[in-house]
């Protein structure tokens, strides 16, 4: 008779080895259209998993709305709100398409995208350019200036950073993360450092481009002008690095955590595709000026693929700066990281935390251990506004709802009895 | 020598399980104590205890 | 409303922490709306979209600092500065919790060399994790109750064979290399060791020894059923041997309900093989058995101390004196109060938080009285039928059972206490009130200061009845505890409580005030 407890180790194992190895690379700025598998003209890939139309939050209408205004298939907000519930629309999980994006994450067929390869087993992920603070897409804003400055980002600031890039060469992202992680950052909620790095990486190379001063400069300006500006870098990197690890029977290894705003889900390596879901959480924080709980909405985005690879608040303790958003004190961060290793495997290898000791980030979320703890995987991230067209709202901490780890840990086991294994 | 004995000789160390009160009154003398924040398998639910142990080794 | 503000040239802060100061500002019932920002374009957006944008502000930059306000009474605005002034400026003082790991594996990694597991779980999980703990090399301290004899005798069995403590279950104090655990007070470094099967018992021994000019090496806790023929002893076995083999022991005192024959005779049996001088206080038990292996009985918890310290420095261990003062005093003072006392008040009571304290009173008020009634009474007969409602003599054991449902442990809060002296005192036959305060690490931060109120209460229900009510009080602690021992002492005396230095001493005073001059 199988060993179970034996077995799972052993996927586990190998599972790790496989995040631990993954090499994130930088390596070309193309269009959704032409990069991102099963991307049409007609659809529309969103954060988080698959939603109908009729369960999607505002701030995920909203994008929807706005993204196809910009395309050109509605020519008012109106009219896109008419095409998106006619079911004419193929909406679809960015992370069923090898993508992630922050907040809403809509992507689309004419957007700029980063693509992002894993050196180390070939295997490539994707994600759209960050609009920068305020009103933007991603929160579900889908005004005229939205509208603009994503046509802007199409026609000029993909291509110049597309062709820097070339000039440049492929960039390591591993590096990027584990210098940011030992300058202040997290890689999801705090990226200051990072794309301060960026900037200093590529600048040179932007200015070598063939385009024309105005627009260099813009470039230029636009990256500077967004704290985080490499988030949408930090999170298919660590999607390209888990999803090398899907599909690794009898492991109990988390490869994706993502909110769409109205629920949660999760999918683990030894379940393959199978998503878990539940209720998203709201947000635990602080407001900006003129907003206040009544004006949130839940927890919404791929950026928690942060968390799942080790980095994001799992490295709250390199960024303490985060828990002043629920009125803590440097030692929190330092323990909400540190309570992260009961539910994690490994620490990880490339990525650091100068407070712990230079310790490993924890690594490999085990959902028998999340289940066994009580102990959730803690997130930090922004709020939107529950209506479409505001924006963002505040930021804090989060969980995903015990429910999806519960239901998870369930199906492993049911999976084992067809076996006749458990 | 019984490991008792052991004890008396080195400096005492503590982990503290339950009533938090006992690990701060020990934090107080400048003993070093763990206080372990407990709590039963699985939150106390016996289904997803019993699915834990399932997949623990026979 | 009025708008106000202020910029700040060249101040920058980052975006949390003006996050907080808005919300602080905001919280306030005079404002309206709050906005601390730097002057970016989004925050003048957002400030815009509250109505408190304005040309000046426009011109800032994002080197700025925005403090802008809409509030009722403008004269408050600088107030408000001064405010925001302190938020910027303040450092937190409190450093921030340690880290509390959720498991007793994650606990141990942590903290590696860990030799002590105390465990005060609920009794379905405590003994699971006792087991571990043992496994992992550990010295145990159970404090959780609610443990089956045959899972106390795994443990027990488990920790005798491999050398280590297993302190319990029901074990709530224990003194190891002079750290006081769970219940237990701060007692001077000697070479007395003690080997407790009971907690109040064994606090009120180390706290005698302390009075008396001795000290303590180790405390250990055996759990209260360790004497019982199931367990037969295991413990207190392992406890003896532990302190034979202590260099800084010299003498030994164990403390016990009075065990089964064949269980004493074990015990006393493992103490002649240590060869080590011991007291031996199976509190009310058989001393001729004690004598009979050559060791040194004792007539109360206090005169087990006063014996244990004489051993301790060499010399003859005479019987402790009945009273500290001189017995002339002592009649001096009873008379004093009992000449207060109105004709029909009689009868003692006793509100007892420790156990053992109040099992002594029982046993030496029975010797010289004969019987009293209480929850926990030496023989049925004398067991109450309600136990709240107090007959003739009583004293009862407020840390019991029916007592401690849905309530703290008497040494922790006082108010099942507080409400007997209260009910205690609308009966004018009580001529005496008779109390312990127990201090020490564990207990309530002001035990005296909790009671003092209620006691200066229930002496004025007295006096307006033209009675007088005699409180008598014994402060179990010393000047090294926690709580502020003189202060806890004058609190009571202020109260009008005669306080006695012994648990014994001040059931013998109390007897003595009920009726005329006892016989020693």
């Amino acid at each position: 008779m199988a060993n179970i407890e034996q077995l799972i180790e052993q996927a586990n194992k190998k599972a790790l080895e496989i995040i631990q190895n993954g090499q994130p690379t930088l390596v070309d700025v193309s269009t959704a259209g032409e990069a991102i598998p099963g991307m049409t003209k007609k659809s529309i890939f969103h954060a988080g998993p698959p939603c109908k139309w009729e369960n999607m939050s505002g701030p995920l209408k909203g994008a929807i709305m706005g993204a196809l205004v910009y395309e050109g298939l509605a020519k008012d907000a109106e009219e896109a709100e008419k095409l998106a519930a006619s079911g004419e629309i193929e909406f679809g999980s960015c992370h069923e398409h090898s993508s992630v994006g922050p907040m809403a994450g809509v992507t689309s067929y004419s957007m700029p995208v980063w693509v992002l390869q894993n050196k180390a087993y070939g295997n490539y992920s994707y994600c759209n350019m960050n609009e920068g603070l305020g009103k933007a897409l991603r929160f579900g804003a889908f005004g005229p200036e939205v509208i603009e400055r994503l046509k802007w980002m199409e026609k000029v600031l993909g291509p110049v950073v597309k062709e820097a890039i070339k000039l440049h060469g492929p960039y390591d992202l591993k590096t990027m993360i584990a210098q940011m992680i030992q300058m202040g950052d997290e890689g999801h909620n705090r990226n200051k450092a990072g794309t301060s790095l960026f900037i200093r990486e590529f600048a040179p190379y932007i200015v070598e481009t063939s385009f024309s001063q105005k627009d260099k400069v813009d470039v230029l300006k636009f990256m500077n002008g967004n704290d985080h500006f490499v988030l949408n870098l930090t999170m298919p990197a660590a999607k390209c690095t888990l999803e090398a690890a899907k599909g690794i029977k009898y492991s109990t290894i988390v490869y994706t955590m993502s909110r769409n705003g109205t629920e949660f889900g999760i999918r683990v390596s030894g379940l393959g595709d199978r998503w878990f879901t539940a209720q998203a959480n709201y947000i635990k924080g602080l407001y900006f000026p003129g907003f206040s709980e009544k004006d949130a909405n839940r927890d919404i985005g791929d950026s928690c693929i942060t968390e799942t690879c080790g980095y994001g608040g799992f490295a709250m303790a390199a960024a303490p700066a985060i828990v002043l958003f629920v009125g803590g004190t440097p030692k929190d961060a330092i323990n909400y990281s540190t309570s992260m290793y009961e539910i994690t495997t490994e620490e990880n290898k490339m990525y650091n935390i100068p407070a712990l000791n230079f310790r490993g980030t924890p690594t490999g979320i085990d959902i028998r251990k999340v289940v066994e703890t009580g102990i959730l995987p803690i997130i930090n991230t922004g709020m939107a506004h529950k209506d479409p067209g505001v924006g963002q709202v505040g930021a804090g901490l989060v969980n995903p709802p015990m429910k999806c780890f519960e239901d998870a840990l369930e199906a492993f086991v049911e999976e084992l009895e067809k076996e006749g294994l458990a | 020598m019984l490991k008792v004995n052991e004890l008396f000789k080195e400096e005492l160390k503590v982990i503290n399980m339950g009533l938090r009160s006992f690990a701060n009154d020990v934090k107080s003398q400048d003993v070093p104590v763990i206080h372990v924040d407990w709590r039963p398998v699985a939150g106390g639910n016996k289904k997803l205890s019993s699915l834990l142990s399932r997949l623990k080794s026979k | 409303m009025v708008s106000k503000w202020l910029i700040k040239e060249n101040s920058y802060y980052d975006s949390v922490t003006l996050m907080i100061i808005t919300k602080e500002i905001e919280a306030r019932d005079d404002v309206e709306n709050a906005v601390v920002v730097m002057g970016t374009d989004l925050n003048k957006d957002l400030l815009n979209n509250v109505g408190l944008l304005n040309d000046e502000i426009n011109k800032t930059t994002a080197n700025d600092l925005i403090i802008a306000v809409r509030m009722k009474d403008e004269s408050k605005f600088d107030e408000i500065l001064a405010k925001v002034d302190e938020l910027l400026n303040k450092k937190k003082s409190d450093a921030g919790e340690d880290y509390t790991p959720p498991t007793l594996d994650s606990a141990i990694k942590y903290m590696p060399d860990s030799n002590m597991v105390v465990i005060s779980l609920p009794g379905a999980y405590a003994a699971a994790e006792a087991k571990k703990a043992l496994e992992n090399d550990k010295h145990v301290m159970l404090f959780s109750d609610n443990v089956t004899i045959e899972q106390e005798k795994e443990l027990k069995e488990l920790a005798v064979s491999k050398g280590l403590l297993m302190m319990g279950p029901d074990c709530g104090t224990a003194m190891i290399n002079q750290v006081p655990l769970c219940f237990c007070n701060k007692v001077n470094k000697g070479n007395i060791g003690i080997v407790g099967a009971s907690g109040t018992g064994t606090q009120e021994i180390m706290v005698q020894v302390h009075r008396m000019g001795g000290g303590c090496s180790q405390v250990i806790g055996t759990g209260g059923r360790d004497l019982k023929k199931e367990i037969g002893g295991l413990m207190m076995t392992l406890g003896i041997q532990a302190l034979a083999n202590d260099d800084n022991t010299d003498v030994i005192v164990l403390v016990s309900k009075p065990p089964a024959i064949e269980i004493a005779e074990k015990v006393l049996k493992t103490l002649k093989e240590c060869g080590k001088k011991a007291v031996v206080d199976f509190i009310g038990g058989d001393d001729e058995l004690i004598r009979k292996y050559g060791f040194i009985a004792a007539s109360s918890l206090e005169d087990a101390a006063y014996k244990a310290v004489a051993l301790a420095k060499g010399e003859e261990p005479k019987d402790a004196p009945i009273f500290t003062e001189s017995e002339d005093k002592i009649d001096k003072l009873a008379a004093k109060e009992r000449e207060k006392l109105a004709s029909n008040q009689k009868y003692l009571r006793g509100l007892y938080s420790g156990g053992t304290l109040c099992d002594e009173t029982l046993k030496l008020f029975t010797k010289e009285f004969g019987g009293i009634y209480s929850n926990i009474p030496l023989t049925p007969e004398y067991k109450l039928e309600d136990n709240k409602k107090s007959y003739k003599h009583t004293a009862l054991d407020l840390g019991d059972d029916e007592f401690t449902v849905g309530r703290p442990h008497p040494m922790i809060d006082s108010y099942m206490r507080q409400q007997m002296i209260v009910k205690e005192a609308e009966d004018s036959e009580m001529a005496v009130l008779i109390m312990d305060v127990v201090l020490g690490y564990g207990s309530n931060e002001d035990p005296a200061g909790s009671l003092a109120d209620h006691i200066k209460l229930a002496k004025k229900k007295f006096a307006d009845r033209g009675q007088y009510l005699c409180v008598v009080a014994y402060v179990c602690g010393t000047k090294a505890d926690p709580q502020n021992y003189d202060e806890q002492v004058k609190k009571l005396e202020d109260a009008g409580a005669v306080l006695m230095p012994s648990n014994a001493q001040a059931i013998r005073f109390a007897m003595k005030v009920v009726r005329g001059v006892i016989k020693c």
